[in-house]
């Protein structure tokens, strides 16, 4: 399994042809405390850079963008009873939705983690 | 007139060109600050988050650097009339020692900005240290304050170079306005902050809620009000800014302190009910639309004597064709400000002003204009944002009760 990464801070994780999508540990450390989380329904279309999910701090609200295009399978439910699990655990417990890919070529132009990680060392 | 122009100008220049350090930004940044710039000034958005921060001024007690907001001494003869001509309070009446929240009026009735006035104390010495400010901008308003007969006003950080030009033009000569450039200022809220307070400030307890009074720590002079835009209990703490480092390692020696940064000031006052400058309110909004008839006194009520009277008074008695509200949104989506109220057909009739997530409540609240009509608490209302219709609650404010400690209940 690959880890990839946009500039938008979005991260998706490629199994085969599924996808799971959420946002960085940095993103999470910028929004602060995470209030409210709309993620997408199962069956809907995204394209790559589509806003996908909206991630709302008690600063702020955020689109998320779909770092890739596909079909979406699941939004993560367990994100509407406690959203702040974006906060403890951006990037694993706290993902966004998974999505079967249809154009796994669009993954050669996101960040591995190191790419990323120097990019966000430069922001 | 030309002399004041040119006043006017330097003022407006002295704040345009760069974003200003507060006297207590390094301190702020050793502390995990992260800075943002409001007003002006580099400021403290958070430390450890706006939850936690929110929470520790509820349950203890936090301090807030609001060195950026205006700190201003009236003098001169007939000073508190002269202050009467742009306020719509009892500025006369007010005791020495004793603080009101009033409205700078334009002329015609809306509001430039809100603040606090304290009557100083008579015959004593001036509780700040003597300084004066922008000597070649101010130098045609000649000399330092003398305690006597002053009043101490403090406005917000955005406006108070606006608020200077245009208190210059409407101020009788008499009157000597002192900017107190070199005076931090220091806002410890919450439950324990005044027992916590007292432990290095004696007698700081003996104030009560819109009082103040002259302290010391150490061999610094303080100058202390029992008030704040939290809605919990608090002082206010007015000091020479080469002294705020020091004094604020002090405060933060208490167990009970911990620094609070601009975001949890903001969802603290938001569930205060506390109206935020340039934001729930600016100079379209009156007072009666703003639902601050209190900051009208009745004996300027019954004169009407004060700028916007016929039409402030005439929405008094009628009612405005707008007011502000409160609203708790059904859900757990923050609706912020910007967002319109719509009818139902769609079409916006009122806006959002102020909004966000409660902490204290759990859900998220907001301020808003809407037609008088749906102004009463239990009206559902709808907001439309970002494509989505929200479901609110007209709620009297504020949100959560104000904690005052007020005379005669010590």
């Amino acid at each position: 399994m690959s880890r990839y990464f946009t500039q938008d801070h979005e991260w998706v994780d490629v199994d085969g042809d599924i996808g799971t999508v959420g946002i960085s540990e940095y993103a999470q450390s910028q929004l602060g405390d995470v209030v409210f989380v709309d993620v997408p329904e199962a069956g809907k279309t995204l394209s790559k850079g589509d806003e996908a999910a909206v991630v709302e701090s008690v600063k702020a609200a955020s689109d998320v963008y779909s770092p890739v295009s596909g079909t979406v399978n699941e939004g993560n439910a367990a994100l509407t009873d406690d959203s702040s699990l974006v906060n403890s655990d951006a990037e694993a417990a706290g993902w966004f939705f998974k999505l079967t890919l249809s154009d796994p070529s669009e993954l050669d132009s996101l960040m591995d983690e190191a790419a990323y990680a120097a990019f966000v060392e430069g922001l | 007139m030309s002399d004041y122009a040119s006043i006017i100008d330097q003022a407006d220049d002295y704040v345009e060109p760069e974003i200003l350090p507060l006297p207590l930004d390094a301190w702020h940044r050793a502390h995990g600050a992260r800075m943002v710039e409001f007003a002006g000034y580099d400021m403290p958005i958070q430390y450890e988050g706006i939850m936690a921060e929110h929470a520790w001024t509820r349950d203890s007690a936090g301090l807030f650097d609001v060195s950026h907001m205006g700190q201003l001494v009236f003098s001169g003869e007939g000073v508190a009339h002269a202050l009467e001509t742009v306020l719509p309070g009892d500025i006369a009446g007010l005791g020495e020692g004793k603080m009101r929240y009033s409205l700078l009026l334009a002329q015609d009735g809306g509001i430039l900005d809100d603040l606090m006035a304290t009557r100083l104390p008579d015959d004593q010495p001036s509780p700040f240290s003597a300084q004066d400010v922008e000597p070649e901008a101010y130098d045609p308003l000649h000399p330092l304050p003398t305690a006597s007969g002053s009043f101490y006003v403090v406005v917000n950080g955005a406006t108070k170079y606006d608020d200077i030009s245009y208190l210059i033009e409407h101020l009788p000569d008499d009157v000597t306005i002192n900017i107190l450039e070199d005076q931090a200022l220091l806002a410890v809220q919450g439950p324990k902050a005044v027992e916590a307070v007292a432990r290095i400030v004696a007698g700081v307890d003996g104030l009560v809620f819109m009082t103040a009074g002259a302290f010391h720590w150490n061999d610094v002079p303080l100058w202390i009000s029992r008030s704040g835009y939290t809605g919990e209990d608090g002082v206010e703490i007015s000091l020479p800014a080469e002294h705020a480092v020091a004094f604020a390692d002090a405060l933060l020696a208490l167990a009970e302190i911990k620094p609070i940064g601009l975001g949890a000031r903001d969802s603290l006052r938001l569930e205060a009910g506390l109206p935020l400058y340039g934001h729930d309110l600016d100079p379209e909004i009156t007072p009666v639309m703003a639902d601050l008839g209190f900051a009208l006194s009745k004996r300027r009520r019954e004169a009407a004597d004060f700028p916007g009277a016929e039409r402030i008074l005439t929405q008094r008695e009628h009612g405005p064709a707008t007011k502000r509200v409160g609203l708790i949104v059904e859900g757990r989506q923050p609706a912020r400000e910007g967002a319109e109220v719509i009818d139902d057909t769609g079409a916006p009739i009122g806006r959002l002003t102020s909004g966000g997530f409660a902490p204290t409540l759990g859900k998220p609240i907001a301020m808003a204009y809407v037609p008088l009509a749906l102004s009463t608490p239990g009206t559902r209302i709808e907001i439309a944002q970002r494509g989505k219709v929200h479901t609110a609650t007209v709620t009297a404010m504020p949100f959560i009760p104000h904690r005052y400690v007020r005379a005669g209940a010590k």
